[in-house]
C-alpha cells in the first residue's frame, strides 16, 4: 500500500475514533489516536492474516495483541475496516450488548480479539504464550504485541521481559507506546521509570526506536527493520515514540484526553481536522 | 457398611505426576509449565521425556498464568503447577481476565492444598482457594481425595474444554479409590449408602469420612457418605437424592467455612430442601503449622 493510502487509513481510524468516544461521552480517545498510525500500518501492511475466516489457533497468521485494551477505539476500528467485522458495528461501542466492549474481550467472539485485556500488564506473558505455542506448532510467523508505557510499573511485564530474553522468545516484537502520558499525569510525574531502552537492554532484548511514531514513513521503515531483527536468538521491543491525542489538535501535548470523550462541537473540530477525501464514515 | 481399602498410603501430588507422565504420551498437545517446584509438584517425569513440551518458568506465577492462556492460542493444553496459594490468589487478576474471562484452556494444578501442608504454616495454607476459585464464571473446580483419583482427574481434564482448577496436596493419605474408577467430572461419587445422615466430603477429608462413618455405624448410626471431588459444577441432583432419603446433612472440607464446597450445599439446600446442616471446616481463620499429620477433630470445629 502506497504511504498516502496508509495515511488516509489513519485518518479514517482516527474518524472513527473520535465518533465512537463520543457517541457513548466515553471511552480513551487519547493513546487512540497516538497508535493510529502504527496499527493502520500493522494491519494494512505488515502482518499476514485470514480477517474474513479468524480462528482463535491463528496457525500460519501473524498475532496480534493490545495489551493497554484501554485504546480499544483504534483496535476495533482498525479491525473492521481491515474486514474482521463489519464497519457499522463501531457504532455498537460500549453499548448494550455489544460485541465491542470497553475493553476488549473474547467473551463476545469479536473476530480478531483473542485475548481479554483492560486489567493492565498481562499481554506481554500472553504474546509470549502464543509466540511458544508457534514454535512447538513450526509455525513461522510473528506474534506482536502493544503496551502503554504507564503500563510498564506493572510488575508482571518484568516477569515477562526477563523469561523472554532468557528463554529466547525471538518470534516476539513487543511495541512499547512512549508517549509519556497516563491518566493522573505525565509518566515521570506518576512514576519515573528512568530509560526504559537501558532497562530493555539489560534485560538482553533486541531494542529499536521509532522516534516519529506518528509519522508513516518512519513506522514502515522501524517496523520493517523489527520483523528483520526477529528469529535471531532474542526478543524484539520497538519503543514508539507518539503523541497522545496525535490528529487532533486540542487533544495533543496533555494527558487530559487519556480517558475523555469530546462534546459535539469538539467533534466536528476533530473530524474538520481529520477530513479523508471520500471518508467512509460508518 | 461398604469396606474401602488402604491399597497403600501415597501422596495426591504424586497422583498428579502419574497423570502428567501419562498424559505426556498420550497427548502431545498437554504442555507444562512450572514455576520453580518441578520436585513438589511431580514434573520430574514429564520433563524429562517432554523436554520440549514443558516450561520452567521461573519464579513469577503472574507471568507463568499469563504465558499459559497464550500457548491455548495454537491449540495446546496447558497444566500450570505451583503451591495453591500461589496458583490462585497470588494470581487471582491474571486468571480472571486472560484465563477465566478469556475461556482459555488452562489447566491450573495446585498442591500443598489446606491445613495438611501441616510445617509450613499459614502463609502456604490456603483456605480460601475453593471460594475464589468457585466464584469465577466458568471455572471447573476439583478437589480430589487419593492418589488415584487425582491421576484420573488429571488426565480427565485434558479431555474437557475450558479452564479448570485442581486442588491436591503433599500428605501421604490412603489410597482407597480404585484404580479404573472411571472420573467424571460434576459426577458425585456415593461412596457408602446409609439412611440416617449424609456426610458430603471432598479431597482428603474422603478418607475422614469413611472413618466416621464406621465410628457411627458402631453406634447404631447409618451414614451415607458421598465423595463430592467436583465443588464445581456441583452434583446438585446427588445430593438432593441423599438427603431425601437422610433428611440432614454434614460438609466436611479442608477450607474456610466462608466460600467452601459447605456453603455451596448450603444453598442447594436452601432453594430445593432446607434442612439441618453441620460444618466441618475452618471458622474463618487462617492456618497454623502442625509437625505431625492432622486428624479428624471430633469437635466439628477444626
Amino acid at each position: 500500500m502506497e504511504n498516502s493510502a496508509l495515511e488516509k487509513v489513519a485518518s479514517q481510524v482516527r474518524r472513527d475514533i473520535v465518533r465512537m468516544v463520543s457517541a457513548v461521552n466515553s471511552g480513551h480517545p487519547g493513546g487512540s489516536l497516538g497508535c493510529a498510525d502504527f496499527l493502520s500500518f500493522l494491519y494494512f501492511e505488515q502482518m499476514s492474516f485470514h480477517a474474513e475466516s479468524f480462528n482463535m489457533d491463528g496457525i500460519g497468521e501473524d498475532l496480534f495483541f493490545l495489551s493497554n485494551g484501554h485504546i480499544s477505539p483504534v483496535w476495533y476500528s482498525v479491525l473492521a475496516r481491515s474486514g474482521y467485522f463489519p464497519v457499522a458495528e463501531l457504532a455498537t461501542f460500549r453499548k448494550i450488548n455489544s460485541r465491542l466492549q470497553g475493553h476488549p474481550t473474547t467473551h463476545d467472539n469479536l473476530p480478531g480479539v483473542r485475548m481479554a485485556s483492560g486489567s493492565l500488564g498481562q499481554g506481554l506473558s500472553v504474546g509470549i504464550g502464543a509466540a511458544l505455542s508457534k514454535k512447538l506448532n513450526g509455525d513461522k510467523n510473528v506474534v506482536y504485541t502493544l503496551h502503554g508505557d504507564g503500563e510498564l510499573q506493572e510488575g508482571q511485564n518484568w516477569e515477562a521481559i526477563m523469561y523472554a530474553s532468557a528463554k529466547k522468545v525471538d518470534n516476539l516484537i513487543a511495541t512499547i507506546d512512549l508517549n509519556g502520558k497516563q491518566i493522573d499525569g505525565s509518566t515521570d510525574e506518576v512514576l519515573a521509570m528512568g530509560s526504559i531502552r537501558a532497562k530493555f537492554e539489560a534485560f538482553d532484548w533486541d531494542v529499536l526506536e521509532i522516534k516519529e511514531g506518528n509519522n508513516i514513513e518512519a513506522i514502515i521503515a522501524g517496523m520493517n527493520d523489527a520483523k528483520s531483527r526477529t528469529g535471531k536468538g532474542k526478543p524484539v521491543c520497538v519503543l514508539l515514540h507518539t503523541e497522545m491525542g496525535n490528529g487532533v489538535d486540542f487533544m495533543m501535548f496533555s494527558h487530559a484526553w487519556h480517558g475523555k470523550a469530546p462534546n459535539d462541537a469538539q467533534l466536528e473540530t476533530a473530524l474538520s481536522q481529520n477530513y479523508t477525501e471520500g471518508e467512509s464514515d460508518y | 457398611m461398604k469396606k474401602y481399602i488402604n491399597t497403600g498410603s501415597k501422596d495426591t501430588r504424586s497422583g498428579f505426576g502419574a497423570g502428567m507422565t501419562e498424559l505426556g504420551q498420550t497427548n502431545d498437545k498437554v504442555v507444562a509449565l512450572c514455576a520453580d517446584l518441578i520436585g513438589s509438584l511431580k514434573f520430574d517425569d514429564f520433563k524429562k521425556n517432554h523436554p520440549e513440551r514443558f516450561f520452567q518458568i521461573g519464579i513469577a506465577e503472574a507471568n507463568m498464568i499469563g504465558i499459559a492462556a497464550g500457548l491455548t492460542i495454537g491449540g495446546k493444553i496447558p497444566f500450570t503447577g505451583t503451591f495453591a496459594n500461589f496458583s490462585t490468589g497470588r494470581v487471582y487478576d491474571q486468571i480472571r481476565q486472560s484465563v477465566a474471562y478469556s475461556d482459555k484452556n488452562v489447566k491450573i494444578c495446585a498442591s500443598h492444598a489446606g491445613l495438611t501442608l501441616g510445617e509450613d504454616g499459614a502463609t502456604h495454607q490456603i483456605l480460601e482457594d475453593i471460594g475464589l476459585m468457585k466464584m469465577l464464571p466458568g471455572m471447573t473446580v476439583i478437589n480430589t481425595c487419593d492418589y488415584n483419583q487425582t491421576k484420573a482427574a488429571t488426565i480427565a481434564i485434558a479431555d474437557h474444554h475450558g479452564p479448570v482448577y485442581l486442588r491436591f496436596g503433599r500428605p501421604v493419605v490412603p489410597n482407597f479409590m480404585p484404580a479404573d474408577e472411571p472420573f467424571v467430572i460434576g459426577k458425585a461419587i456415593v461412596l457408602n449408602e446409609g439412611t440416617d445422615v449424609t456426610i458430603v466430603a471432598t479431597g482428603h477429608l474422603v478418607w475422614e469420612a469413611l472413618l466416621a462413618a464406621e465410628a457411627l455405624e458402631e453406634k447404631g448410626i447409618s451414614a451415607e457418605v458421598i465423595n463430592i471431588h467436583t465443588i464445581k459444577p456441583l452434583d446438585e441432583a446427588a445430593i438432593l437424592k441423599s438427603l431425601a432419603k437422610t433428611k440432614c446433612i454434614v460438609t466436611a472440607e479442608e477450607h474456610n467455612i466462608l466460600g467452601g464446597l459447605g456453603e455451596s450445599i448450603a444453598r442447594v439446600l436452601s432453594s430445593n430442601h432446607p434442612a439441618p446442616q453441620e460444618f466441618v471446616a475452618v471458622h474463618d481463620s487462617f492456618g497454623a503449622v502442625s509437625y505431625t499429620h492432622l486428624t479428624l477433630p471430633t469437635n466439628r470445629e477444626v
